[in-house]
Protein backbone atom coordinates (compact mmCIF):
# COMPACT_ATOMS: atom_id res chain seq x y z
CA UNK A 1 0.00 0.00 0.00
CA UNK A 2 1.37 3.27 -0.97
CA UNK A 3 1.74 5.78 1.80
CA UNK A 4 1.50 9.45 1.09
CA UNK A 5 4.08 11.11 3.28
CA UNK A 6 2.73 14.36 4.59
CA UNK A 7 5.30 17.09 4.26
CA UNK A 8 4.69 19.90 6.70
CA UNK A 9 4.18 23.26 5.07
CA UNK A 10 6.97 25.48 6.31
CA UNK A 11 6.44 29.07 7.30
CA UNK A 12 8.50 31.61 5.39
CA UNK A 13 10.91 32.05 8.25
CA UNK A 14 11.32 28.33 8.56
CA UNK A 15 12.22 28.17 4.87
CA UNK A 16 15.07 30.60 5.52
CA UNK A 17 16.93 27.76 7.33
CA UNK A 18 18.48 30.34 9.62
CA UNK A 19 16.37 29.65 12.76
CA UNK A 20 17.05 25.95 12.42
CA UNK A 21 20.76 26.60 11.95
CA UNK A 22 20.91 28.74 15.09
CA UNK A 23 19.00 26.10 17.02
CA UNK A 24 21.50 23.47 15.89
CA UNK A 25 24.43 25.71 16.79
CA UNK A 26 22.88 26.18 20.22
CA UNK A 27 22.65 22.45 20.78
CA UNK A 28 26.26 21.81 19.81
CA UNK A 29 27.41 24.78 21.88
CA UNK A 30 25.63 23.39 24.94
CA UNK A 31 27.35 20.04 24.46
CA UNK A 32 30.70 21.77 23.94
CA UNK A 33 30.41 23.84 27.11
CA UNK A 34 29.19 20.89 29.16
CA UNK A 35 32.12 18.76 28.01
CA UNK A 36 34.71 21.49 28.48
CA UNK A 37 33.47 22.23 32.00
CA UNK A 38 33.65 18.52 32.75
CA UNK A 39 29.92 18.22 33.43
CA UNK A 40 29.60 15.41 30.93
CA UNK A 41 32.04 12.56 31.07
CA UNK A 42 31.71 9.48 28.97
CA UNK A 43 35.24 8.53 27.97
CA UNK A 44 37.45 6.66 30.40
CA UNK A 45 41.15 7.54 30.14
CA UNK A 46 42.01 3.88 29.98
CA UNK A 47 45.53 3.18 31.18
CA UNK A 48 45.24 5.73 33.99
CA UNK A 49 41.64 5.00 34.93
CA UNK A 50 40.65 1.39 34.83
CA UNK A 51 37.45 -0.50 34.79
CA UNK A 52 38.27 -2.27 38.04
CA UNK A 53 35.93 -0.32 40.30
CA UNK A 54 33.27 0.16 37.66
CA UNK A 55 32.71 -3.42 36.58
CA UNK A 56 29.18 -4.69 37.11
CA UNK A 57 28.56 -7.59 39.50
CA UNK A 58 27.74 -9.99 36.71
CA UNK A 59 30.91 -9.24 34.73
CA UNK A 60 32.50 -12.33 33.21
CA UNK A 61 36.27 -12.06 33.08
CA UNK A 62 39.02 -14.67 33.11
CA UNK A 63 38.01 -18.09 34.45
CA UNK A 64 40.02 -19.26 37.48
CA UNK A 65 40.20 -22.13 39.93
CA UNK A 66 39.56 -21.62 43.63
CA UNK A 67 40.54 -23.41 46.80
CA UNK A 68 38.27 -23.84 49.78
CA UNK A 69 38.77 -22.65 53.34
CA UNK A 70 41.13 -25.56 54.16
CA UNK A 71 43.28 -24.76 51.13
CA UNK A 72 42.11 -27.90 49.42
CA UNK A 73 41.69 -27.51 45.72
CA UNK A 74 38.02 -27.76 44.98
CA UNK A 75 38.45 -29.19 41.51
CA UNK A 76 37.99 -32.96 41.44
CA UNK A 77 38.95 -33.28 37.78
CA UNK A 78 35.54 -34.47 36.67
CA UNK A 79 36.29 -32.83 33.31
CA UNK A 80 32.75 -31.58 32.83
CA UNK A 81 34.05 -28.09 32.08
CA UNK A 82 36.42 -29.53 29.53
CA UNK A 83 33.52 -31.22 27.77
CA UNK A 84 31.15 -28.27 27.87
CA UNK A 85 33.69 -25.63 26.87
CA UNK A 86 32.45 -24.43 23.43
CA UNK A 87 35.82 -23.31 22.05
CA UNK A 88 37.61 -26.20 23.79
CA UNK A 89 39.86 -23.90 25.71
CA UNK A 90 40.15 -26.14 28.76
CA UNK A 91 42.51 -29.12 28.93
CA UNK A 92 42.60 -31.22 32.09
CA UNK A 93 44.92 -34.09 33.02
CA UNK A 94 43.46 -35.81 36.08
CA UNK A 95 45.46 -37.76 38.63
CA UNK A 96 44.64 -39.91 41.61
CA UNK A 97 45.21 -38.52 45.06
CA UNK A 98 47.63 -40.86 46.89
CA UNK A 99 46.23 -42.72 49.92
CA UNK A 100 48.49 -41.03 52.42
CA UNK A 101 47.23 -37.61 51.44
CA UNK A 102 45.05 -35.68 53.83
CA UNK A 103 42.34 -35.48 51.18
CA UNK A 104 42.59 -39.06 49.97
CA UNK A 105 38.85 -39.53 50.19
CA UNK A 106 38.37 -37.04 47.33
CA UNK A 107 40.17 -39.56 45.11
CA UNK A 108 40.79 -37.36 42.12
CA UNK A 109 42.41 -34.03 41.42
CA UNK A 110 43.72 -32.27 38.34
CA UNK A 111 47.38 -32.87 37.63
CA UNK A 112 47.36 -30.25 34.95
CA UNK A 113 44.63 -27.73 34.29
CA UNK A 114 45.23 -25.45 31.29
CA UNK A 115 42.92 -22.76 29.97
CA UNK A 116 43.98 -21.32 26.64
CA UNK A 117 43.04 -17.65 27.01
CA UNK A 118 43.33 -17.10 23.27
CA UNK A 119 40.48 -19.54 22.84
CA UNK A 120 38.36 -18.68 25.86
CA UNK A 121 35.20 -16.80 24.95
CA UNK A 122 34.24 -15.94 28.54
CA UNK A 123 30.86 -17.66 28.15
CA UNK A 124 30.79 -18.90 31.74
CA UNK A 125 29.53 -22.38 30.91
CA UNK A 126 32.39 -23.94 32.90
CA UNK A 127 31.26 -22.04 35.96
CA UNK A 128 27.69 -23.15 35.40
CA UNK A 129 28.49 -26.78 34.86
CA UNK A 130 30.98 -27.29 37.70
CA UNK A 131 29.46 -29.53 40.39
CA UNK A 132 32.13 -28.53 42.89
CA UNK A 133 31.90 -24.75 42.43
CA UNK A 134 35.62 -24.90 41.72
CA UNK A 135 35.86 -22.71 38.65
CA UNK A 136 34.68 -19.14 38.59
CA UNK A 137 34.81 -16.32 36.10
CA UNK A 138 36.69 -13.50 37.79
CA UNK A 139 36.77 -9.84 36.87
CA UNK A 140 40.22 -9.89 35.27
CA UNK A 141 39.78 -8.67 31.72
CA UNK A 142 43.18 -7.46 30.61
CA UNK A 143 44.94 -10.71 29.77
CA UNK A 144 47.97 -10.15 27.62
CA UNK A 145 51.04 -12.03 26.59
CA UNK A 146 53.81 -11.85 24.06
CA UNK A 147 53.52 -15.46 22.91
CA UNK A 148 50.88 -18.13 22.55
CA UNK A 149 52.48 -20.15 25.34
CA UNK A 150 52.20 -17.19 27.65
CA UNK A 151 48.49 -16.94 26.97
CA UNK A 152 47.84 -20.44 28.33
CA UNK A 153 46.96 -20.23 31.99
CA UNK A 154 48.26 -23.28 33.82
CA UNK A 155 47.04 -24.59 37.15
CA UNK A 156 49.36 -22.43 39.22
CA UNK A 157 48.30 -19.25 37.45
CA UNK A 158 44.63 -20.21 37.67
CA UNK A 159 44.83 -20.63 41.45
CA UNK A 160 46.74 -17.37 41.64
CA UNK A 161 43.90 -15.53 39.94
CA UNK A 162 41.19 -17.47 41.75
CA UNK A 163 42.48 -17.48 45.30
CA UNK A 164 40.50 -18.82 48.19
CA UNK A 165 36.75 -19.01 48.15
CA UNK A 166 34.93 -19.58 51.40
CA UNK A 167 31.47 -21.02 51.06
CA UNK A 168 29.30 -23.97 50.43
CA UNK A 169 30.52 -26.94 48.45
CA UNK A 170 27.57 -29.25 48.27
CA UNK A 171 29.21 -32.62 48.01
CA UNK A 172 31.80 -32.46 50.77
CA UNK A 173 30.02 -30.41 53.27
CA UNK A 174 29.51 -32.42 56.41
CA UNK A 175 26.20 -30.80 57.08
CA UNK A 176 24.78 -32.32 54.00
CA UNK B 1 64.91 46.41 -6.64
CA UNK B 2 66.86 47.41 -3.60
CA UNK B 3 68.16 44.98 -1.05
CA UNK B 4 66.37 46.31 2.02
CA UNK B 5 63.01 45.87 0.33
CA UNK B 6 63.93 42.35 -0.69
CA UNK B 7 65.16 41.48 2.79
CA UNK B 8 62.11 42.91 4.55
CA UNK B 9 59.75 41.17 2.14
CA UNK B 10 61.52 37.88 2.69
CA UNK B 11 61.29 38.30 6.45
CA UNK B 12 57.60 39.07 6.16
CA UNK B 13 56.94 36.11 3.86
CA UNK B 14 58.88 33.66 5.99
CA UNK B 15 57.46 35.09 9.19
CA UNK B 16 53.86 35.06 8.07
CA UNK B 17 53.69 31.95 5.93
CA UNK B 18 56.12 29.59 7.61
CA UNK B 19 56.01 30.78 11.20
CA UNK B 20 52.35 31.71 11.49
CA UNK B 21 50.10 30.26 8.77
CA UNK B 22 51.59 26.76 8.61
CA UNK B 23 51.64 26.23 12.39
CA UNK B 24 48.12 27.64 12.44
CA UNK B 25 47.13 25.06 9.84
CA UNK B 26 48.60 22.29 11.96
CA UNK B 27 46.96 23.56 15.10
CA UNK B 28 43.60 24.16 13.47
CA UNK B 29 43.59 20.45 12.68
CA UNK B 30 44.25 19.81 16.34
CA UNK B 31 41.56 22.33 17.33
CA UNK B 32 39.16 20.73 14.91
CA UNK B 33 39.68 17.35 16.54
CA UNK B 34 39.48 18.63 20.09
CA UNK B 35 36.44 20.85 19.48
CA UNK B 36 34.58 18.20 17.52
CA UNK B 37 35.33 15.78 20.33
CA UNK B 38 33.96 18.19 22.91
CA UNK B 39 30.83 18.77 20.83
CA UNK B 40 30.29 15.03 20.59
CA UNK B 41 30.95 14.48 24.33
CA UNK B 42 34.30 12.83 23.63
CA UNK B 43 37.84 13.71 24.68
CA UNK B 44 39.84 13.92 21.46
CA UNK B 45 43.61 13.59 21.07
CA UNK B 46 45.08 14.38 24.49
CA UNK B 47 48.04 12.01 24.71
CA UNK B 48 50.94 13.58 22.82
CA UNK B 49 52.25 16.43 24.92
CA UNK B 50 50.17 18.50 27.30
CA UNK B 51 46.51 18.29 26.25
CA UNK B 52 47.64 16.69 23.00
CA UNK B 53 49.38 19.85 21.84
CA UNK B 54 52.17 17.91 20.13
CA UNK B 55 49.67 15.83 18.16
CA UNK B 56 50.23 17.86 14.93
CA UNK B 57 53.97 17.05 15.12
CA UNK B 58 53.20 13.38 15.52
CA UNK B 59 50.76 13.52 12.61
CA UNK B 60 53.30 15.32 10.45
CA UNK B 61 55.97 12.79 11.30
CA UNK B 62 53.58 9.99 10.41
CA UNK B 63 52.78 11.60 7.07
CA UNK B 64 56.47 12.02 6.24
CA UNK B 65 57.40 8.48 7.20
CA UNK B 66 54.52 6.83 5.37
CA UNK B 67 55.10 5.22 2.01
CA UNK B 68 54.43 7.69 -0.79
CA UNK B 69 52.49 5.33 -2.98
CA UNK B 70 51.58 6.16 -6.57
CA UNK B 71 49.01 3.76 -7.99
CA UNK B 72 49.84 2.33 -11.41
CA UNK B 73 46.65 3.50 -13.07
CA UNK B 74 47.11 7.24 -12.49
CA UNK B 75 48.36 9.91 -14.87
CA UNK B 76 51.62 10.61 -13.13
CA UNK B 77 52.38 14.21 -14.12
CA UNK B 78 49.01 15.62 -13.14
CA UNK B 79 48.79 13.29 -10.17
CA UNK B 80 52.00 14.79 -8.82
CA UNK B 81 51.04 18.36 -9.69
CA UNK B 82 47.60 18.34 -8.10
CA UNK B 83 48.56 18.50 -4.39
CA UNK B 84 50.91 21.41 -5.02
CA UNK B 85 48.23 23.19 -7.01
CA UNK B 86 45.83 23.09 -4.06
CA UNK B 87 48.41 24.14 -1.51
CA UNK B 88 50.18 26.97 -3.37
CA UNK B 89 47.20 29.21 -4.23
CA UNK B 90 45.97 29.02 -0.64
CA UNK B 91 49.32 30.27 0.60
CA UNK B 92 49.74 32.84 -2.19
CA UNK B 93 46.53 34.63 -1.27
CA UNK B 94 47.85 35.63 2.13
CA UNK B 95 50.19 38.06 0.36
CA UNK B 96 47.60 40.84 0.34
CA UNK B 97 46.08 40.31 3.78
CA UNK B 98 47.03 43.14 6.14
CA UNK B 99 47.79 41.25 9.33
CA UNK B 100 48.85 44.28 11.32
CA UNK B 101 49.12 48.06 11.07
CA UNK B 102 52.79 48.89 11.17
CA UNK B 103 55.75 47.47 12.97
CA UNK B 104 59.03 49.45 13.08
CA UNK B 105 57.73 51.62 10.25
CA UNK B 106 56.98 48.68 7.99
CA UNK B 107 53.46 47.97 6.75
CA UNK B 108 52.40 44.59 8.03
CA UNK B 109 51.31 43.24 4.68
CA UNK B 110 53.46 41.32 2.24
CA UNK B 111 52.20 43.01 -0.92
CA UNK B 112 50.29 46.26 -0.50
CA UNK B 113 48.29 45.82 -3.71
CA UNK B 114 45.49 48.15 -4.77
CA UNK B 115 43.46 45.18 -6.03
CA UNK B 116 43.43 43.15 -2.80
CA UNK B 117 40.13 41.22 -2.97
CA UNK B 118 40.40 40.74 -6.73
CA UNK B 119 43.87 39.24 -6.29
CA UNK B 120 42.57 36.91 -3.60
CA UNK B 121 39.66 35.71 -5.72
CA UNK B 122 41.81 35.34 -8.83
CA UNK B 123 44.41 33.22 -7.05
CA UNK B 124 41.98 31.31 -4.84
CA UNK B 125 39.99 30.21 -7.86
CA UNK B 126 43.16 28.52 -9.14
CA UNK B 127 42.93 25.98 -6.36
CA UNK B 128 39.99 24.42 -8.17
CA UNK B 129 42.52 23.14 -10.70
CA UNK B 130 44.30 21.18 -8.04
CA UNK B 131 41.14 19.39 -7.08
CA UNK B 132 39.97 18.83 -10.63
CA UNK B 133 43.38 17.50 -11.66
CA UNK B 134 43.50 15.25 -8.62
CA UNK B 135 40.09 13.87 -9.45
CA UNK B 136 40.86 13.38 -13.11
CA UNK B 137 44.43 12.14 -12.85
CA UNK B 138 43.51 9.56 -10.24
CA UNK B 139 41.72 7.70 -13.03
CA UNK B 140 39.25 6.16 -10.65
CA UNK B 141 35.53 6.67 -10.16
CA UNK B 142 35.21 8.25 -6.72
CA UNK B 143 37.96 10.85 -7.18
CA UNK B 144 36.44 11.64 -10.56
CA UNK B 145 33.04 12.34 -9.02
CA UNK B 146 34.69 14.43 -6.34
CA UNK B 147 36.59 16.44 -8.92
CA UNK B 148 33.52 17.05 -11.06
CA UNK B 149 31.46 18.08 -8.08
CA UNK B 150 34.07 20.48 -6.80
CA UNK B 151 34.44 22.12 -10.22
CA UNK B 152 30.81 23.07 -10.45
CA UNK B 153 30.56 23.91 -6.78
CA UNK B 154 33.57 26.19 -6.65
CA UNK B 155 32.71 27.94 -9.90
CA UNK B 156 29.13 28.49 -8.78
CA UNK B 157 30.05 29.93 -5.43
CA UNK B 158 32.82 32.13 -6.78
CA UNK B 159 30.13 34.28 -8.37
CA UNK B 160 28.24 34.94 -5.17
CA UNK B 161 31.53 35.29 -3.31
CA UNK B 162 32.67 38.02 -5.68
CA UNK B 163 29.32 39.78 -5.77
CA UNK B 164 28.86 39.66 -2.02
CA UNK B 165 31.76 41.99 -1.32
CA UNK B 166 30.80 44.55 -3.97
CA UNK B 167 28.65 46.52 -1.47
CA UNK B 168 31.66 46.84 0.83
CA UNK B 169 33.85 48.06 -1.99
CA UNK B 170 31.17 50.60 -2.91
CA UNK B 171 30.98 51.86 0.66
CA UNK B 172 34.74 52.14 1.19
CA UNK B 173 35.51 53.17 -2.37
CA UNK B 174 38.82 51.30 -2.48
CA UNK B 175 40.13 47.86 -3.33
CA UNK B 176 43.17 48.19 -1.09
CA UNK B 177 42.59 45.94 1.90
CA UNK B 178 44.91 48.06 4.06
CA UNK B 179 42.83 51.17 3.33
CA UNK B 180 39.62 49.26 4.05
CA UNK B 181 40.92 48.18 7.44
CA UNK B 182 42.20 51.67 8.23
CA UNK B 183 38.77 53.05 7.36
CA UNK B 184 37.10 50.53 9.63
CA UNK B 185 39.54 51.21 12.45
CA UNK B 186 38.62 54.89 12.47
CA UNK B 187 35.02 54.80 11.36
CA UNK B 188 33.59 51.62 12.83
CA UNK B 189 33.78 48.02 11.67
CA UNK B 190 31.53 47.01 8.82
CA UNK B 191 29.44 44.85 11.12
CA UNK B 192 29.79 47.08 14.19
CA UNK B 193 29.03 50.69 13.12
CA UNK B 194 29.15 52.12 16.63
CA UNK B 195 31.85 54.82 16.42
CA UNK B 196 33.34 57.37 14.03
CA UNK B 197 31.56 58.34 10.84
CA UNK B 198 29.44 55.22 10.66
CA UNK B 199 27.62 56.23 13.86
CA UNK B 200 24.88 57.84 11.77
CA UNK B 201 21.55 57.01 10.18
CA UNK B 202 23.27 56.05 6.94
CA UNK B 203 25.74 53.89 8.80
CA UNK B 204 22.98 51.95 10.55
CA UNK B 205 21.06 51.54 7.28
CA UNK B 206 24.20 50.29 5.54
CA UNK B 207 24.60 47.63 8.21
CA UNK B 208 21.65 45.80 6.62
CA UNK B 209 23.25 45.14 3.22
CA UNK B 210 26.57 44.52 4.93
CA UNK B 211 24.99 41.84 7.08
CA UNK B 212 23.42 40.21 4.02
CA UNK B 213 26.84 40.38 2.34
CA UNK B 214 28.40 38.79 5.39
CA UNK B 215 25.98 35.84 5.36
CA UNK B 216 26.52 35.25 1.63
CA UNK B 217 30.28 35.73 1.96
CA UNK B 218 30.66 33.30 4.83
CA UNK B 219 28.47 30.65 3.17
CA UNK B 220 30.41 31.01 -0.07
CA UNK B 221 33.71 30.71 1.80
CA UNK B 222 32.42 27.48 3.31
CA UNK B 223 31.59 26.24 -0.18
CA UNK B 224 34.89 27.46 -1.65
CA UNK B 225 36.97 25.72 0.99
CA UNK B 226 34.93 22.53 0.67
CA UNK B 227 33.97 22.60 4.31
CA UNK B 228 30.87 21.06 5.72
CA UNK B 229 27.97 21.60 5.09
CA UNK B 230 29.28 21.90 1.53
CA UNK B 231 31.97 19.21 1.50
CA UNK B 232 30.46 17.34 -1.41
CA UNK B 233 33.78 16.92 -3.28
CA UNK B 234 35.06 14.70 -0.50
CA UNK B 235 31.99 13.48 1.35
CA UNK B 236 33.07 10.28 3.03
CA UNK B 237 29.68 8.62 3.03
CA UNK B 238 29.27 8.69 -0.74
CA UNK B 239 32.70 9.08 -2.33
CA UNK B 240 35.11 7.28 0.02
CA UNK B 241 37.33 10.37 0.36
CA UNK B 242 36.45 12.20 -2.86
CA UNK B 243 39.21 13.67 -4.95
CA UNK B 244 42.05 12.53 -2.68
CA UNK B 245 40.99 8.89 -2.40
CA UNK B 246 44.05 7.67 -4.31
CA UNK B 247 46.54 9.81 -2.43
CA UNK B 248 48.65 8.81 0.52
CA UNK B 249 51.37 10.15 2.78
CA UNK B 250 52.65 13.70 2.21
CA UNK B 251 50.63 14.23 -0.97
CA UNK B 252 47.44 13.57 0.96
CA UNK B 253 48.73 15.83 3.73
CA UNK B 254 49.21 18.62 1.19
CA UNK B 255 45.54 18.44 0.22
CA UNK B 256 44.66 18.48 3.87
CA UNK B 257 46.93 21.42 4.60
CA UNK B 258 45.70 23.24 1.51
CA UNK B 259 42.13 22.92 2.69
CA UNK B 260 42.95 24.29 6.12
CA UNK B 261 45.19 27.01 4.71
CA UNK B 262 42.33 28.11 2.45
CA UNK B 263 40.13 28.14 5.51
CA UNK B 264 42.58 30.36 7.40
CA UNK B 265 42.95 32.76 4.48
CA UNK B 266 39.17 32.82 4.07
CA UNK B 267 38.82 33.66 7.76
CA UNK B 268 41.48 36.32 7.37
CA UNK B 269 39.59 37.86 4.47
CA UNK B 270 36.30 37.78 6.41
CA UNK B 271 38.02 39.44 9.37
CA UNK B 272 39.61 42.06 7.13
CA UNK B 273 36.41 42.91 5.31
CA UNK B 274 33.78 42.63 8.02
CA UNK B 275 35.43 42.75 11.44
CA UNK B 276 37.92 45.54 11.01
CA UNK B 277 41.03 43.45 10.41
CA UNK B 278 43.76 44.27 12.93
CA UNK B 279 41.87 47.14 14.54
CA UNK B 280 40.55 47.15 18.07
CA UNK B 281 36.88 48.05 18.59
CA UNK B 282 35.76 51.65 19.27
CA UNK B 283 38.82 53.11 17.63
CA UNK B 284 41.22 52.23 20.47
CA UNK B 285 44.86 52.58 19.43
CA UNK B 286 43.75 53.30 15.88
CA UNK B 287 46.34 55.15 13.76
CA UNK B 288 45.10 58.29 12.01
CA UNK B 289 45.89 57.07 8.51
CA UNK B 290 47.73 54.27 6.76
CA UNK B 291 50.76 56.53 6.48
CA UNK B 292 50.81 57.44 10.20
CA UNK B 293 53.60 56.13 12.37
CA UNK B 294 52.56 53.54 14.97
CA UNK B 295 54.46 52.70 18.18
CA UNK B 296 55.85 49.18 18.06
CA UNK B 297 53.73 47.89 20.91
CA UNK B 298 50.58 49.16 19.15
CA UNK B 299 51.78 47.23 16.12
CA UNK B 300 52.18 44.08 18.18
CA UNK B 301 48.71 44.50 19.68
CA UNK B 302 47.27 44.94 16.19
CA UNK B 303 48.92 41.75 14.93
CA UNK B 304 47.64 39.90 17.99
CA UNK B 305 44.14 41.27 17.44
CA UNK B 306 44.11 40.13 13.84
CA UNK B 307 45.11 36.59 14.66
CA UNK B 308 42.73 36.43 17.62
CA UNK B 309 39.89 37.31 15.27
CA UNK B 310 41.07 34.77 12.71
CA UNK B 311 41.16 32.08 15.38
CA UNK B 312 37.62 33.01 16.44
CA UNK B 313 36.37 32.64 12.86
CA UNK B 314 38.18 29.30 12.50
CA UNK B 315 36.45 28.09 15.64
CA UNK B 316 33.19 29.21 14.07
CA UNK B 317 34.06 27.15 10.97
CA UNK B 318 34.64 24.11 13.16
CA UNK B 319 31.50 24.75 15.16
CA UNK B 320 29.41 24.93 11.97
CA UNK B 321 31.00 21.76 10.66
CA UNK B 322 29.86 19.69 13.60
CA UNK B 323 26.40 21.26 13.75
CA UNK B 324 25.01 21.13 10.24
CA UNK B 325 24.36 18.12 8.04
CA UNK B 326 25.70 18.00 4.49
CA UNK B 327 23.59 19.57 1.75
CA UNK B 328 22.22 17.48 -1.09
CA UNK B 329 23.88 18.33 -4.38
CA UNK B 330 20.81 19.88 -6.02
CA UNK B 331 20.14 21.90 -2.87
CA UNK B 332 23.70 23.19 -3.01
CA UNK B 333 23.35 24.29 -6.63
CA UNK B 334 19.92 25.80 -5.96
CA UNK B 335 21.24 27.73 -3.00
CA UNK B 336 24.14 29.06 -5.03
CA UNK B 337 22.42 29.96 -8.27
CA UNK B 338 18.81 30.67 -7.32
CA UNK B 339 19.22 32.35 -3.97
CA UNK B 340 22.68 33.71 -3.29
CA UNK B 341 23.36 34.99 -6.78
CA UNK B 342 20.09 36.94 -6.89
CA UNK B 343 20.32 38.17 -3.33
CA UNK B 344 23.88 39.35 -3.91
CA UNK B 345 22.85 41.33 -7.00
CA UNK B 346 19.86 42.81 -5.21
CA UNK B 347 22.15 43.66 -2.32
CA UNK B 348 24.45 45.66 -4.59
CA UNK B 349 21.46 47.66 -5.83
CA UNK B 350 20.17 48.16 -2.29
CA UNK B 351 23.56 49.49 -1.20
CA UNK B 352 23.71 51.83 -4.17
CA UNK B 353 20.25 53.19 -3.31
CA UNK B 354 21.16 53.73 0.34
CA UNK B 355 24.42 55.43 -0.62
CA UNK B 356 22.65 57.73 -3.05
CA UNK B 357 19.42 58.54 -1.22
CA UNK B 358 20.42 58.69 2.46
CA UNK B 359 23.11 61.23 3.19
Amino acid sequence: MAIVVKRPKLKWWEQLYLPAIFKGLGITLRHFIATVRGKKKVTMQYPEEKWNDHLPEHYRGAPALVTDEQDRERCVACQLCEFICPPRAITIKPEEIPNDDKWAKVEKRPKEFDIDMIRCIYCGLCEEVCPEQAIYLRKDYSITGTSRAEMVHDKKRLYEIGGKRVGLVNKWNELK
Amino acid sequence: MDWTFLLISTIKIVGLVFLVILPMVAYSVWAERRVSAAIQDRVGPNRVGIAGLLQPMADGLKFILKEDFTPSHVRKTYYWMAPALTMIPSLLTCAVLPFGSRLFGEKMVIADLDVGPLFVFAIASLSVYGIVLAGWASNSKYPFFGGVRSTSQMISYEISLGLSIVPLLMIYGTLNLGEIVQNQAVNGWALLPLWGESLSFQGFLLAIPIFISFVIFMTSIFAETNRLPFDLPECETELVAGYHTEYSSMKFALFFLGEYAAMIIGSGLAVTLFFGGWSLPFGWLAPESTAAEVPWWHGMIHIGTFFAKVVAIILFFIWIRWSLPRFRYDQLMRLGWVFFFEIAVANVILTAIILMVVK
